[in-house]
């Protein structure tokens, strides 16, 4: 008798958690809490800049970069943050299936120094499954400053496992790391772990099954095996089946008949827990020594920015000073980068005269693709690059989780998953990469909400735009380049994205994805002093490139594209002429006019272009003027007859219209339905054509009024 | 048998019973929500809900739906 998993070779789910790897290579996985700097460990070992941030559930998907350790090259593989291997998120199943089904060679399992007792849950969870482990304390800087004395011998003697401190953000600790997870991998170093001992019923149907698991193909432990038959933990057993091949008892002896002798499998769990927790009381009271009250300075922080009374003023308050910063400090930047790529432009003009080149060759290369890329570098760039830094330091701060905490009962309100909160937060960067963070919600119910109304905070290619016209109409208003109004008016902006995120939220939960909202928590991390200078550098740099990437993939062809739809004529007038006309009457019914809606329909590939492809369409040549100053851009708009209505509208129309091209893809991925997806898309037309209409009435009857 | 949500801010108390099944009682054992364990009632959010606990050394917010369900000693 005994239960075997059959493998079978052409399994898909197996072959998702295997990475290819070369002769000598070893690959080394990093799990770990949510929020214990996982991620800046990965940095500090591959030196490759992850994108790293200070609240749960950050890394989504499995990111991996490369190290070298004694001139060979490894391979580090980043799980996403679990507190347990009992997975009840997507993310955390993902870490849990590549710890059992992938094929690293080691586990690290990152802790916070500061957190130790509730980090260790998951170490001693890792322990059991594969003997190969390593235990890095990250965070020891932090934890000195708190007064709190880690004895990492004591606690290495005590788990059999090497354990290495860190501070990763200083770079402190991680050569050692390196070096002793290479070293565990490649066998010189063989760590003991010391299982949990759990009560003596569930010790001894240990004992009897274990032999059963002798002659399993698998490489996985075969306590942790035994253990998980015990706890009959379903999710995990077809996890299991799935990836291994199918479980088959050969004698044909039910394993209930050895569950029917153990407590209810709710018992079974919480004794397991119990006992795990309980050892690690044990190992705080030997090896940790810590100031009664560590968390002193954090609640004194949270007395202020999660008060009733000033919680939610702060946060719109340091939205209004980063939008500030970032609308003032990009102006000057701006202007240059403007000067300098016209100045270009103006010389690869020479040269085309020069060599002859055919008229439309310029056209289409110079006033179409060029033209675009140069405007659209120097317009979202300088913001990009200023406002990302800024708020990776917020992030960094600890300040965002405390933003979720904060709103989470309008979410509650709006039925919907307080993490969506976070989820918006992604969404300011990218709402691709918002839609694929909604992945740390849960409920599917909540998850579609989530991913249907992230559309609804402005991206990367919408901000610059926001930021352009309000600066545009405001900076005049009050003459002053330093003015507060348009910081004010895309603070208005994104108030009014959340009020629409909520309400929406609120009306999907009603009607087509009805149900309450699930259960939720939250972990708020301790407030840590970021390191300014790194984030800064890194996080503009990584903003930069990501600007320059889509500006020369996506708005550069498509400007070349546009300046075609100027240029060539049918009739007396231009396609694009055609175009405008056709949606003049509709445009002005909801404030806008003709150019704005094309613009936004061409637009669709890349939030980035509408702005330009709104000038070229303007300008009677078929090209973009030179963006020399906010001024001619000016002139432009108010020669082509916008008003203040204009100006709002076509800030709202941006905020709420459909979603680009790269969002639409990644809803249709994320949500594997073309029905959502086209959900996705009419939902947040029909709200921005609506609320246009209504600004348009309202601004119509106020003008007949006064 | 007293609720989480019936502990006053402040206060520290320590956990009986998880009502919670499934998923969220995986979730909680995770957190260290195991019977014996000693949680710190930290504060209420802006609107009275969710409420901060210190639980094992961290902060975690719960709703109080999820915290209704954690009894614990008088």
């Amino acid at each position: 008798m005994g239960l075997t998993y059959q493998s079978t070779q052409s399994n898909a789910m197996t072959d998702l958690y295997r990475i290819d790897k070369e002769e000598g290579q070893f690959i080394i996985a990093l799990a770990g809490n949510p929020n214990t700097g996982k991620s800046t460990v990965f940095n500090a070992i591959t030196g490759l800049h992850q994108h790293t941030g200070n609240w749960p559930g950050k890394t989504v998907v499995n990111a991996r970069g490369e190290f070298r350790q004694e001139g060979k090259e490894n391979i580090l593989v980043d799980l996403p943050g679990t507190y347990s291997l009992f997975a009840s998120s997507v993310e955390e199943e993902v870490a849990r299936d590549f710890i059992c089904f992938g094929n690293a060679d080691a586990v690290i399992v990152v802790t916070d120094a500061t957190c130790l007792e509730r980090s260790l849950n998951l170490v001693f969870q890792v322990m059991e499954l594969t003997t190969k482990v390593v235990l890095c304390i990250n965070l020891i800087d932090e934890a000195k400053k708190r007064h709190i004395n880690i004895d990492a011998r004591g606690i290495e003697k005590d788990l059999g496992i090497p354990v290495v401190l860190c501070a990763a953000r200083s770079g402190i600790g991680v050569d050692k790391l390196k070096e002793t997870a290479v070293r565990v991998a490649a066998g010189e170093i063989t760590p003991k772990p010391v299982p949990v001992k759990y009560d003596d019923k569930v010790e001894e149907l240990i004992k009897i099954l274990l032999p059963e698991y002798k002659d399993t193909t698998a490489d996985i432990s075969v306590r942790w095996m035994a253990l998980r038959m015990l706890d009959g933990d379903e999710k995990l057993l077809s996890a299991m089946s799935a990836h291994m091949g199918e479980l088959v008892l050969e004698d044909n002896r039910p394993l209930s008949e050895i569950q029917e002798e153990l407590p209810d499998k709710e018992t079974l769990r919480d004794g397991i827990s119990e006992a795990i927790y309980r050892r690690i009381e044990d190992l705080k009271a030997k090896y940790i020594q810590e100031d009664s009250e560590v968390n002193a300075r954090d609640k004194k922080i949270d007395n202020i920015i999660t008060s009733k009374r000033f919680g939610l003023p702060i946060m719109l308050l340091a939205l209004a000073l980063v939008f500030w910063i970032t609308v003032t400090g990009a102006n000057i930047p701006s202007s240059l980068l403007a000067d300098f790529l016209f100045y270009i432009e103006d010389r690869l003009t020479e040269l085309f005269t020069y060599l002859n080149a055919p008229a439309w060759l310029h056209g289409v290369l110079i006033l179409g693709l060029y033209r675009t890329l140069a405007w659209v570098v120097s317009v979202m760039l300088p913001p990009m690059a200023i406002f990302f830094p800024l708020f990776t330091i917020l992030e960094d701060l600890g300040f965002l989780p405390r933003v979720a905490f904060n709103m989470d009962h309008l979410f509650k309100k709006a039925c919907a998953h307080g993490k969506q909160c976070l989820t918006m937060i992604m969404g300011f960067g990218c709402n691709a990469a918002g839609i694929v963070s909604c992945r740390i919600i849960e409920s599917p119910r909540e998850r579609m909400i989530a991913i249907l109304t992230n559309n609804f905070v402005p991206c990367n290619g919408r901000f610059p735009t926001l930021i352009a016209i309000s600066s545009v109409f405001l900076v005049a208003l009050g003459g002053n380049t330093f003015g507060i109004m348009p910081a004010l008016a895309v603070t208005a902006m994104i108030v009014i994205g959340i009020v629409v995120t909520l309400l929406v939220s609120y009306l999907l939960s009603k009607t087509v994805l009805k149900g309450i909202p699930s259960t939720f928590t939250l972990e708020l991390p301790p407030y840590r002093v970021p390191k300014i200078g790194r984030v800064l550098y890194t996080s503009m740099i990584d903003r930069s490139v990501f600007v320059l990437k889509r500006a020369v993939v996506v708005a550069a062809p498509a400007g070349a594209f546009i300046w075609i739809l100027a240029n060539v004529y049918v009739g007396d007038i231009s396609i694009l002429g055609h175009m405008v006309n056709f949606f003049d009457p509709f445009g002005r019914f909801i404030g806008l006019d003709g150019y704005i809606l094309m613009a936004f329909l061409l637009g669709l590939p890349a939030n980035e272009i509408v702005l330009p492809i709104l000038l070229m369409a303007y300008l009677s040549t078929g090209s973009m003027a030179e963006y020399d100053s906010l001024e001619a851009l000016r002139n432009i708009l108010v020669g082509h007859g916008w008003t203040y209505l204009t100006a709002l509208n076509t800030m709202l129309f941006s905020l709420l219209h459909w979603p680009c091209a790269t969002t639409l893809i990644t809803i249709r991925k994320e949500t594997g339905s073309i029905k959502w997806t086209i959900v996705s898309a009419l939902l947040p037309t029909i709200i921005a054509i609506a609320v246009c209409f209504c600004t348009t009435v309202v601004y119509g009857l106020v003008g007949k009024i006064f | 048998m007293k609720k989480l949500t019936d502990i006053s801010v402040g206060t520290h108390t320590t956990v009986c019973e998880l009502k919670a099944s499934d998923l969220l009682r995986e979730r909680m054992l995770a957190l260290g929500l195991t019977k014996g364990a000693r949680v710190e009632v930290i504060r209420k959010g802006p609107s009275g809900d969710p409420t901060v606990y210190g639980i094992r050394g961290a902060m975690i917010a719960l709703r109080k739906e999820e915290a209704a369900l954690i009894s614990v000693t008088d």
